[in-house]
C-alpha cells in the first residue's frame, strides 16, 4: 500500500530526509517513531501530496506521490499535526464541506456517520471552536475517515489528549487499521508498543531501525533479566538461583529480592520457580525487566547521533 | 468546476457570519443611499427650477467603485493568509483539488458575495425610476453596473492574489488596498503630466477604462478585456503563491 525508496527531502541547505526506505503493507499499522523532527512530518507530507521530495520516489495505494498526486490524495486520509479545523463551523458542516470536496453522495449523511464512527454525534451542530481538545482531534479523525481512504496517515495522533482519550483514540485507530493501512507517528513508545504491527524508528532524518516491538526488544538484547521477589527470610536465595543451571549475572537487589539474568533462546524461569519453592521460599514476584522500547530508542538514535548511521 | 463550486460556496456562506462582511455591505449601503438622496435632491431641484432632466444615476457608481477599492481588500484578506496561519491550507493543500481551483473557488465566494451587495442596490435606482419622469437611462444604469462588477471582480483578484502571499491578514488588506488604489487613482497621474509615455499609464489606470467608458454608456471590448487582463493577474499571482508553498 506504501513502497517509499529512497526518499530524500532538503530544505534549503538543510537535508532533512536521508534517503527513507519503507514500505506498509494493507492491514497493517506501522508506527514512526522518532524524536522532534527527525522527519516523521516531513515524510507524511510528501505520502500525502502536501509538498514533493528533493529525491527518491514514493508509492501511495498503486499511485506514485509525484506524478498521480491527486489520485494519492483521494486515497489518503490525513490528519496533520496541527489538526486543521475551521473554528466557525459545526462539526457536520465542517465534514460535510469535506466529503463534498471529495465529491461524496449525500455529504452529510456521511458527514453524520463519520461523526458517530468517532463518538461525536450528539455534538455535530457544536461549534467546533467550543470543542475540548480531544473532541478536535476526533473531529480531525473523522476528516481523514471521511472518504473511507484506503491509506491512513495520521500524524501525532494522540498528542495533547487526557488518558481516557488516549485510550479512545487508540481503540479507533486499531479498529480502522484492520482493513486499512494506517501510518501514524508517535514519540510515546508505549504507544507504538501497544498499537503497531511494526515500528520504524526514525532520528535525524534516517530510518535507525525497523520491526515488530517485540523483535526489537530481542534483537538489541541478548538476553534477558528478570526480578525475583520472596516474601519474609531469603537468606540463601542468591546461591539457589545460582545453582539452576543457565543463570547468570545475579544481584541481590534488596533484602528480598534477587536479579538474575538468562540467555534469550533458553528460558529457565520454570525451573528458577521451581528450585526457589523447593527451597522453601514464598514466591511472590517474578518478571522481566528486558529493556523497554524507551531503552532501546534512546540507545539506537545515540548511536546515531555519535556518528554510525545504520 | 465541482471544486472550484464547493470552495466558493463555503466561503460565501462564510461571509453571512462575519461581521467584517456585515460592516461592507452596511457602508456600502449606507453611503450609496446618502448619494440616492442627494440625485433626488438634484432631480427635485431640477423639476421645481422647469427644466426636468434625466436623473444622473452615474454619481452612485462613482462612488461605488471607490468604496469597493476598501471594501474588496477586507473581504479577500482573509481568504488565503488565514488558511495559511491556522494551518487548515494543509487540509486543503492534501484534498483531491488543484491548487487553480482552490484559488478560483475562493475569488468566485468573494465575487459572488459583492455581486449579493450589487443585487441590493439595485433598489436604489428601482426607486429613482418610480419617483422622476423622465424615467432614468437604464442603459447606463445597466453599463456601469457592469463596469463596477468588473471593477469589483479585479480588486477581488488582486485581493486573493495578496492574500495568497502573507499569512498576515493586515499585510494582505494593505498590499491589496495599495494596488487597488495605485490602480484607480495614482497611475492616472503621471498621464496628465507627461508627454511621451502618458497614454501608457492612461491604459494602466482603472479610472480610463471606468470613468470613461462604462460609466459613460459605452462597453468596449478593450475595457473588457483590461478587467479580464487584471482578474487573470490576480488569480495567477495567488495560484503561483500557493504552488510556491508547496516548494517552501
Amino acid at each position: 500500500m506504501i513502497q517509499v525508496n529512497g526518499l530524500i527531502k532538503d530544505y534549503g541547505a538543510r537535508r532533512a530526509l536521508h534517503s527513507i526506505t519503507f514500505d506498509a503493507n494493507q492491514g497493517e499499522i506501522v508506527g514512526f517513531l522518532g524524536p522532534n523532527g527527525a522527519g516523521k512530518t516531513t515524510t507524511m507530507r510528501i505520502l500525502t501530496g502536501y509538498m514533493p521530495p528533493t529525491d527518491g520516489s514514493a508509492v501511495v495505494a498503486g499511485y506514485d506521490v509525484m506524478e498521480e498526486s491527486l489520485e494519492v490524495r483521494k486515497r489518503v486520509g490525513y490528519l496533520p499535526e496541527t489538526v486543521p479545523l475551521y473554528m466557525d463551523m459545526t462539526a457536520l458542516d465542517y465534514l460535510k464541506f469535506m466529503a463534498e470536496l471529495r465529491h461524496i453522495p449525500n455529504a452529510e449523511e456521511r458527514a453524520y456517520e463519520t461523526l458517530e464512527q468517532v463518538n461525536l454525534s450528539d455534538r455535530a451542530n457544536g461549534f467546533i471552536a467550543n470543542f475540548s481538545k480531544g473532541m478536535r482531534q476526533r473531529v480531525g479523525l473523522a476528516q481523514a475517515l471521511i472518504h473511507r481512504p484506503e491509506v491512513l496517515i495520521l500524524d501525532e495522533p494522540t498528542i495533547g489528549l487526557d488518558p481516557a482519550q488516549v485510550v479512545e483514540m487508540r481503540n479507533v485507530i486499531r479498529e480502522i487499521g484492520k482493513d486499512r493501512t494506517v501510518l501514524l507517528s508517535t514519540h510515546i513508545l508505549s504507544e507504538a508498543q501497544q498499537i503497531c504491527d511494526r515500528v520504524l524508528i526514525i532520528n535525524k532524518g534516517s530510518i535507525v531501525a525497523e520491526d515488530t516491538p517485540e523483535n526489537l526488544q530481542s534483537r538489541l538484547v541478548g538476553s534477558q533479566r528478570v526480578v525475583l521477589r520472596v516474601r519474609g527470610d531469603s537468606d540463601g536465595l542468591e546461591t539457589t538461583v545460582k545453582k539452576v543451571k543457565g543463570t547468570r549475572g545475579i544481584e541481590v537487589k534488596d533484602a528480598d529480592t534477587v536479579e538474575f539474568e538468562f540467555s534469550s533462546g533458553q528460558d529457565v524461569r520454570p525451573q528458577v520457580a521451581k528450585a526457589v519453592i523447593q527451597a522453601g521460599y514464598e514466591l511472590i514476584e517474578m518478571r522481566p525487566v528486558g529493556m523497554s522500547l524507551e531503552e532501546i530508542f534512546l540507545e539506537l538514535t545515540q548511536e546515531n547521533s555519535s556518528g554510525n548511521k545504520s | 468546476m465541482r471544486n472550484i463550486w464547493t470552495i466558493a460556496k463555503k466561503e460565501y456562506d462564510h461571509y453571512f457570519i462575519t461581521p467584517i462582511a456585515y460592516i461592507v455591505a452596511f457602508v456600502i449601503l449606507l453611503v450609496l443611499g446618502f448619494l440616492f438622496w442627494i440625485v433626488i435632491q438634484n432631480s427635485i431641484q431640477s423639476v421645481l427650477f422647469g427644466s426636468p432632466s434625466v436623473p444622473d444615476t452615474t454619481l452612485l457608481s462613482e462612488w461605488f467603485v471607490i468604496l469597493l477599492m476598501f471594501a474588496c481588500p477586507a473581504l479577500t484578506m482573509r481568504l488565503l493568509a488565514d488558511e495559511t496561519k491556522t494551518g487548515t491550507i494543509e487540509l486543503l493543500l492534501t484534498a483531491p483539488i488543484r491548487d487553480y481551483e482552490l484559488v478560483i473557488g475562493k475569488w468566485l465566494g468573494s465575487f459572488l458575495f459583492i455581486l449579493t451587495i450589487m443585487i441590493a442596490t439595485l433598489i436604489y435606482p428601482i426607486i429613482l425610476n418610480r419617483l422622476v419622469t423622465p424615467s432614468i437611462d437604464w442603459q447606463l444604469v445597466l453599463s456601469s453596473y457592469l463596469g463596477v462588477m468588473l471593477a469589483a471582480g479585479a480588486f477581488l483578484a488582486l485581493g486573493v492574489g495578496a492574500s495568497a502571499l502573507f499569512s498576515n491578514q493586515i499585510a494582505a488588506y494593505f498590499i491589496a488596498f495599495f494596488i487597488c488604489i495605485g490602480l484607480l487613482i495614482f497611475i492616472g497621474v503621471p498621464a496628465r503630466f507627461l508627454s511621451a509615455g502618458g497614454g501608457f499609464f492612461e491604459y494602466l489606470s482603472m479610472g480610463t477604462h471606468f470613468y470613461d467608458s462604462f460609466n459613460r454608456g459605452s462597453i468596449q471590448l478593450s475595457d473588457l478585456i483590461y478587467y479580464i487582463s487584471l482578474i487573470s493577474l490576480g488569480l495567477f499571482t495567488g495560484i503561483v503563491a500557493v504552488e510556491s508553498r508547496r516548494w517552501n
